[in-house]
């Protein structure tokens, strides 16, 4: 479903041009549960921002469904992003003014969808993720595991290929954050693929694929999670 | 389509939810654009009070009336052409009033001569200078809207006779006759006792232009014995189909030259002028008194304008991750861009309305307490000020905007 050969990603930075990305290559294939690790700085975000369709690449190849990103504009990214990637940011990033069924409206108004049955669909997902007594609420009237939970209705509302990740549980408290984990479980065993960005070890043990990423290379892919191998590299060079 | 209705009606909700928070701001912010549409709604009803103000004067000269003259109503340049022209003669009207009895299916219904002079009224203790006095004959109220408030025009028999009686005009009877009727007194002009027989309405004036309120109006026969002959003279024509001007126009023409009795190589030594004539070398001074007005008054809107585009660019800054987070969720840069254009639109639009109600109060106030002051307030100024508003909102909402649609999604993900 995903094919990256090769990409590279370069920022200039002042006068020095930063490689966040040296020559990745990864295939991501339907109902995949990935971890994607790295310490700060292995170019981890650059790699999410690519898989997401939020950048572009500098050079290489990228497609998602047969289609090649690389070369496609602002508004056809914006499409993809629509249809295909559901987000889930660490902060939530739900919009503060609107309640938690017109934040989960939103990716069905950018697609077009009629007033009733963007509120038939929001209203079915915020249920399906155990809010579906919320749905009036704003955000400011949450715990931050609903929150969470209502960015993954958001997520899922437009029924995309992939859930991307990044850092879900990194606001949550470790409880609240084993509940959104067995959330995001349980979105998987119902055949959803999930791209898991973190840099937390017990989070990316859910995983069914651990990449890790160093320096803008990848520096291991391997199935399962394995603890020795998935300690942190520094950790690792130093026992 | 549907996607872009959705997203519009969406952009409304957004906009009116952004108000609403923001309230103390936006209510400020709109104050720049209410005092602009309240400055440019009012010069607007001043405009158009000063237009109407215009066309009252000129509907005193009436639109159906030819006024055979000496000079054209119209500058010209080679005045030296027009300096040795004949006088025109009070004598012509009845000459023209026989040609016109004798000309089967004329356009033309009579003629009515004129003399005029200034002078001073004096009625015992009070005087008034300047009085345009005015000699004709009885049919002038055919020529002109006579309305006497109390009183009459004098008749055919004192037209005649060229009997001492006089009908004066309103403010000229306010002088003269502050605390009594000036029904059947004397006044005096010129050193002769003139009855008074009628007094007419009040027109109101504007920049003093045509007014029958300083104006009094005697027999032209008593006109010729008392005052002396210099005085200038013209000869009005009611014609009597006004949508067939230049057919009664080429008619006057033609009697005039049999007048004048011009051999068909000269040249008219006569000008036969209408109402249209003078509007046309009034309206550009019209025009300009509106344009001045209005793009000073415009000027306060275009501050407003910055206001608002300030605050809109302030509220683009504080919601970059807002922005971001709609990207990443699919909002096209069509998307971003409308929602704020609509912001600044619709803030400028509630100001707008603001702006529109205090204008029409004031309207009213104004008017009520100073009712010669030219002001109108019509529904077309209505709907200008609305579209203004919403240009005004495009405008200022436009650069803001744009630079919102443009912004990089993963940057603006970032941004704290």
């Amino acid at each position: 479903m995903i094919d990256i050969e090769n990409i590279t990603k370069d920022y200039v930075m002042g006068e020095e041009v930063v490689h966040a990305l040296r020559g990745v290559t990864l295939k991501i294939h339907r109902n995949e549960y990935i971890a994607i690790m790295g310490p700060s700085g292995s170019g981890k975000s650059t790699l999410m921002n690519m898989l997401g369709c939020l950048d572009t690449p500098t050079s290489g190849r990228y497609e998602f469904n047969g289609k090649s990103v690389a070369e496609m504009d602002d508004d056809e990214l914006a499409a993809v992003r629509n249809r295909e990637i559901g987000f889930v940011f660490q902060t939530f990033n739900l919009l503060p003014r609107s309640t938690s069924l017109r934040n989960v409206e939103l990716p069905l108004i950018y697609a077009g969808i009629e007033p009733e049955r963007r509120m038939e669909r929001a209203t079915q997902v915020l249920t399906d993720v155990g809010l579906g007594d919320r749905i009036h609420h704003k955000p400011n009237e949450l715990s931050g595991g609903q929150r969470q939970r209502v960015a993954i209705a958001r997520a899922l509302v437009n029924g995309p290929s992939i859930i991307l990740a990044d850092e879900p549980t990194g606001n949550l408290d470790s409880k609240t954050g084993e509940e959104i984990m067995d959330l995001l479980e349980r979105l998987y065993e119902r055949g959803n693929t999930i791209i898991l960005v973190t840099h937390e070890r017990d989070i990316a043990a859910h995983a069914r694929r651990t990449v890790h990423l160093r320096d803008g290379l990848i520096e291991l892919d391997h199935a399962g999670f394995i603890p020795e191998l998935d300690l942190p590299i520094a950790e690792m060079t130093s026992t | 389509m549907k996607r872009f209705l959705y997203e519009l009606s969406e952009s409304w909700k957004i906009a009116a939810a952004q108000m609403r928070s923001n309230l103390t701001r936006s209510t400020l912010t709109a104050l720049g654009v209410i005092i602009g549409i309240i400055a440019v709604t009012l010069m607007g009803t001043a405009v158009n009070g000063i237009s109407i103000g215009f066309d009252k004067s000129m509907a005193v000269l009436g639109d159906d009336v030819l006024y055979v003259t000496q000079w054209p109503w119209k500058p010209v340049d080679d005045w030296w052409n027009y300096r040795d022209r004949k006088k025109i003669k009070t004598e012509y009207a009845e000459t023209l009033n026989r040609m016109i009895a004798a000309t089967p299916n004329s356009k033309l219904v009579i003629a009515v001569p004129t003399s005029s002079f200034m002078r001073s009224i004096k009625y015992s203790g009070n005087q008034v200078d300047n009085v345009f006095v005015l000699g004709t004959t009885s049919d002038f109220i055919v020529t002109s809207t006579i309305d006497c408030t109390s009183g009459r025009f004098f008749n055919e028999l004192e037209s005649r006779g060229g009997a001492n009686v006089v009908m004066i005009g309103y403010d000229v009877a306010d002088a003269l006759f502050p605390s009594q009727s000036p029904i059947d007194k004397s006044v005096l002009i010129n050193g002769q006792l003139f009855k008074v027989v009628g007094v007419n309405t009040r027109q109101g004036t504007f920049l003093g232009l045509f007014s029958w309120d300083s104006m009094v109006a005697i027999p032209l026969a008593a006109f010729n014995k008392y005052f002396s002959a210099k005085s200038d003279s013209d000869v009005r024509v009611k014609i009597k189909d006004k949508t067939k001007l230049a057919d009664a126009k080429d008619e006057l023409t033609g009697l005039m030259r049999r007048v004048r009795g011009l051999p068909p190589e000269k040249k008219d030594d006569f000008s036969i002028n209408e109402q249209q004539a003078f509007k046309s070398t009034l309206d550009p001074v019209k025009n300009s008194i509106a344009i001045a007005g209005l793009f000073i008054t415009g000027l306060s809107l275009f501050v407003g304008a910055i206001g608002i585009m300030n605050i809109t660019f302030v509220s683009v800054k504080e919601r970059t991750k807002e922005i971001g987070t709609r990207k990443a969720l699919g909002a096209r840069r069509r998307t971003i861009l409308l929602q704020f254009l609509i912001e600044s639109t619709a803030l400028c639009l509630l100001g707008g309305f603001i702006g529109l109600v205090f204008a029409y109060l004031m309207c009213f106030g104004i008017g009520k307490a100073f009712p010669s002051f030219p002001i109108h307030f019509s529904l077309g100024l209505v709907f200008l000020s609305m579209i203004v508003s919403i240009m005004t909102g495009l405008f200022s909402g436009f650069a803001p905007a744009w630079t919102a649609s443009r912004l990089d999604p993963v940057a603006a993900l970032r941004y704290e």
